[in-house]
């Protein structure tokens, strides 16, 4: 146990596949980037052809223009589905991530009568596909009379939240080294001390990539949203379906360019931050 | 944890309640509901009328009318193929990434996931843009491959280049196949099968990998004798998180598979928003996720047999 | 003592006053108006007109098919003041109550409207909606590729002629829309419920499935402009939008007839803007604002007087405004009730079918 702590912390020494084990090295390496090729093409399509002057988003190149951009950003309906999304994923990831752990911490440290039940209905949410989580939620919310609006979406989006939050800091919680809270306890340090100080801060990355799984999932979500949504509701998601259904212009590539810039900005900030926070984040 | 007894029983409870809360109102209830609704029967305007009965799952599994075994049928091989398709892609590129020094590896990561920010339906309708007729591929298929091909067999008379001239003139089928939608699917999914397959890879300790060599075993049996039996709850994490989004899918196949093909989740959209027979799409949708819940309980206890091994053999050596 | 009297008094009334503001009132007019429309089909000029000359902002949302607009409302979502469902959704729609009766007190602008649209056969006397747009569903095609418009639905079922554009046709993701096609070429009802006509209808559809390029019922317009396809079945006005992009583009009615359709602005029973929603759908009923819609949509306004306004060329295109003869031979298309699932499973059927 304390070994496996050792390593992690001091880098990966161990764990890079020796020089002897050539398994066609220079195979796996063509493999890997064009893996990478594979996952970029369609995006680089997509960037290539937010520049085009046709109508058609896929049609021959006619020109370059800029004019997608700038229908983009007048297109007030987008910018509410924008706000909405943001807000449902906001809200819905802020929850889930405070359940979520706290459910984590007892499922990793505690036992109780049921436990094995309700763990199976921990796992439940990840393994039901969307569309039958979707015609699930749509009934109940029928039934119960409840108007389909944003809280709605929120509801649903915590619902399958709480268990993508708490897989992913249960197994953090399952490399963490007991031997600190202990050490902390011996050093006079109640429980809430050991947990705000010891605890918290060693499994806040864990507690990161939850949140962070959390909000790309309801960020992203179609499925769930389309069936929960109601008036004024409009997510990110279920306007870009609208658009799609109007006929692809190439809005959308320049909606798709204009996201994917962002996410590689929150990517490079949160790399500063890393180095410039000193501890070495984990990010699986 | 060395707490008294009953401060033990309210930190559960407290720790436990919004959680436990949320996944029964919101989850077993609906679930529930739905069970309940699948015994029920189509109002004439689309209603639910309680008029129990079984009919709805005797519709579903009708041998003398297989209709929806058919799609269900489908709607599996596709998704089995997904996952194959996906681990055969994904695997070697989470050891690839593995093997990558400390550094670049979180990049790597990182760029993994980063075109997964931008939205799925876009990314589907790139997809379309490139396998149509007159997408990509099929441009460069029929274009430029062809073109070349051509001055090529000026140049250089002797070769045997009819049969490929001859193929590239029509462009290849693959808008509105299975094959599209299996693309689409995996490309969907792929990060899905790397992470979990990169987190048991980079926990492996490649140490055994020498020690199996020390043991003459060659690289093929160190593969897999050694590193697959390890990295198997990867492989079954990965697989899983792959499969069961596959076979609920309906979005891809309604728009890579050009709507000609039906998967299961077709159905049980179409039931709730075309047909509006709730009964008999809450029985299917109750069929899919039983099934799904019989398959991953087999699949846990088959991973978890041959997992055993993990333990064994992390710290025994 | 006095003035903090007099202030209070002040205050008290301002605030009844808002409130009453506030409540939307019997005859005041809200500051927004929920508008759940099918995608593309209004003028945005349109309603920033309306919020000029009423300051009352209109939000659109949208939706792809009327079976999800009825989702969407059974499922309690409130807070839509009008709605534009299809003829046999509206149907549907009364005898479930969701929608209310119209306040004609408000909309003076009914006489406006051409004598079939006065009377529609899914909603006599028009109690419940107003006609906003109407047309048909035919073929459409690229001219390039046809020496004669192609006038029939054999050119999507008969195999002689349906064979030769393998791969370049279209059909609507819609099952009521596409098994109607069938019907027609069959010569029979767009509403039976004979089940021998419709599983005839359904071996129709299976054997034009090698033909078919993909159900559309979003892009098949683009498709033909992108040379994907050569022949799409789909809706009038989706058609000649395209063709002011691409002139290569037309549309006919099929001479076995085809169906007719007519999209309406409801009010659901939930709404609480009922007075605004009802200048709304009066201000649409203006002749210059018909014409405003239709010049941009270019589908057929239920209004008559709006033809002084209307763009010539739509005005006179046979397949925008079909002569009485052509119009004999459109059906409406009705709810079928009980044989709902039928229908359904043919649907799925056709397509399951195949490889």
């Amino acid at each position: 146990m304390a070994d496996k702590a050792f390593e992690n912390q001091t880098g990966d020494y161990q764990h890079r596949p020796p020089r002897g084990i050539r398994i066609g090295r220079g195979m796996l390496t063509m493999h890997g980037l064009m893996s990478y090729v594979f996952l970029y093409a369609p995006i680089l399509i997509l960037l290539v052809f937010s520049f085009n002057a046709s109508r058609f988003a896929s049609g021959t190149w006619r020109g370059f223009t800029l004019r997608w951009y700038l229908e983009l950003f007048n297109n007030e309906a987008l910018g509410d589905a924008l706000k909405n999304s943001l807000y449902v994923g906001g809200v819905s990831t802020l929850l889930s991530t405070i359940f979520g752990t706290m459910v984590a911490l007892v499922m990793e440290r505690y036992k109780f009568w049921g436990k094995l039940a309700f763990d199976a209905l921990l796992y439940l949410p990840i393994i039901i596909p969307d569309i039958a989580m979707a015609v699930m939620l749509l009934l109940f919310f029928v039934l119960a009379h409840m108007p389909l609006g944003r809280y709605t979406i929120i509801i649903s989006h915590i619902a399958f939240n709480i268990s993508f939050v708490a897989v992913v800091v249960r197994a953090r919680l399952a490399q963490f080294d007991i031997t600190l809270e202990e050490a902390a306890q011996d050093l006079y340090a109640n429980n809430w001390q050991t947990f705000r100080r010891v605890t918290l801060p060693l499994l806040m990355p864990g507690i990161m990539g939850g949140a962070l799984l959390a909000f790309t999932l309801s960020l992203d979500d179609f499925v769930i949203t389309f069936f929960t949504a109601g008036v004024g509701a409009t997510t990110l998601p279920l306007r870009i379906y609208s658009m799609v259904k109007l006929g692809v212009t190439p809005e959308i590539n320049a909606l798709s360019a204009v996201m994917l810039v962002a996410s590689f900005i929150l990517v490079i900030l949160s790399f500063l931050i890393q180095k410039g926070g000193g501890t070495k984040v984990d990010l699986v | 944890m060395a707490t008294s007894h009953s401060r033990h029983k309210w930190r559960v409870l407290f720790l436990i309640f919004p959680s436990l809360f949320w996944l029964i109102v919101f989850f077993l209830i609906p679930l529930l509901l739905v069970f309940a609704i699948s015994f029920g029967q189509r109002g004439t305007y689309g209603g639910v009328e309680w008029d129990l009965t079984i009919s709805n799952y005797f519709r579903f599994f009708d041998p003398r009318d297989p209709l929806y075994l058919r799609i269900f049928g489908r709607t599996l091989y596709i998704a089995f193929i997904t996952t194959i398709v996906s681990l055969l892609i994904g695997y070697p590129m989470a050891f690839w990434i593995a093997s990558r020094p400390p550094e670049s590896r979180s990049s790597l990561l990182l760029l993994l996931m980063v075109p997964f920010w931008t939205n799925f339906l876009v990314r589907t309708y790139a997809w379309i843009l490139i396998l149509r007729d007159q997408g990509l591929i099929n441009t460069i298929w029929t274009g430029t491959l062809h073109g070349w091909l051509i001055s090529l067999s000026q140049v250089l008379p002797g070769l045997p280049l009819e049969g490929l001239i001859h193929l590239t003139t029509n462009p290849l089928p693959l808008f509105g196949t299975d094959l599209a939608i299996i693309i689409g699917l995996v490309y969907g999914w792929l990060p899905d099968m790397v992470l979990p397959c990169y987190a048991a890879i980079e926990r492996f300790d490649f140490s055994l990998v020498e020690a199996a060599q020390d043991l003459y075993a060659n690289r093929v049996q160190a593969f897999l004798r050694v590193i697959l039996p390890l990295t198997l709850p990867g492989i079954v994490a990965g697989s899983i998180l792959v499969f069961i989004p596959s076979l609920g899918a309906y979005i891809t196949p309604d728009l890579l598979g050009g709507a000609k093909s039906v998967m299961i989740g077709n159905v049980i959209y179409s039931q709730f928003m075309s047909a509006r027979d709730y009964p008999f799409g809450s029985a299917v949708s109750f069929v899919l996720m039983a099934l799904m819940l019989v398959g991953t309980l087999l699949y846990f206890r088959l991973a978890v047999d041959s997992g055993k091994g993990e333990s064994d053999g992390g710290q025994g050596i | 003592m006095k003035k903090m009297l007099i202030l209070l008094v002040i205050l008290v009334a301002i605030l009844s006053l808002s409130a009453c503001k506030g409540a939307g009132g019997q005859q005041e007019l809200a500051t927004e108006l929920h508008l759940f429309n099918w995608t593309e089909y209004m003028n945005p000029e349109v309603l920033s007109d309306f919020e000029a000359e009423f300051g009352v902002k209109v939000i659109e949302d949208t939706f792809s098919s009327n079976e999800e607009l009825l989702a969407k409302l059974q499922a309690g979502a409130t807070g839509y003041d009008v709605i534009v469902p299809s003829d046999y959704m509206v149907d549907i729609m009364i005898q479930e109550g969701l929608l209310a009766e119209l306040n004609k007190d408000n909309i003076p602008n009914l006489v406006n409207l051409s004598q079939t649209f006065k009377n529609p056969p899914y909603d006599p006397g028009l109690v419940h909606c107003v006609p906003y747009q109407w047309g048909t569903t035919g073929i459409g095609y690229n001219s390039d590729e046809f020496e004669d418009p192609p006038d029939s639905w054999a050119y999507l079922f008969d195999p002689a002629v349906a064979s030769l554009y393998a791969g370049k046709i279209t059909m609507l993701n819609d099952s009521r829309e596409s098994i109607g096609a069938a019907l027609k070429y069959l010569g029979y009802s767009l509403n039976t419920t004979n089940e021998a006509q419709l599983n005839e209808a359904r071996d129709l559809l299976i054997q034009q499935k090698q033909w078919v390029f993909s159900y559309d019922s979003d892009q098949y317009e683009d498709l033909i402009a992108a040379d994907e396809t050569v022949m799409a079945h789909g809706w009038s006005g989706d058609f000649f939008m395209a063709a002011v992009e691409d002139e290569r583009i037309w549309y006919s009615i099929p001479k076995e007839g085809a169906v007719v359709w007519a999209d309406n602005m409801c009010i659901p029973v939930s709404s609480k803007n009922k007075y605004t929603a009802e200048v709304f759908l009066n201000y649409i009923l203006r002749p210059e604002v018909a014409a405003k819609i239709t010049n941009f949509t270019w589908y057929a306004s239920p209004v008559a007087a709006a033809n002084e306004f209307i763009d010539p060329e739509i005005l006179e295109e046979p397949a925008i405004y079909p002569p009485p003869e052509v119009f004999e031979r459109l059906e409406w298309l009705e709810d079928v009730g009980e044989a709902t699932p039928i229908y359904e499973r043919i649907w799925t059927e056709v397509k399951a079918a195949g490889p």
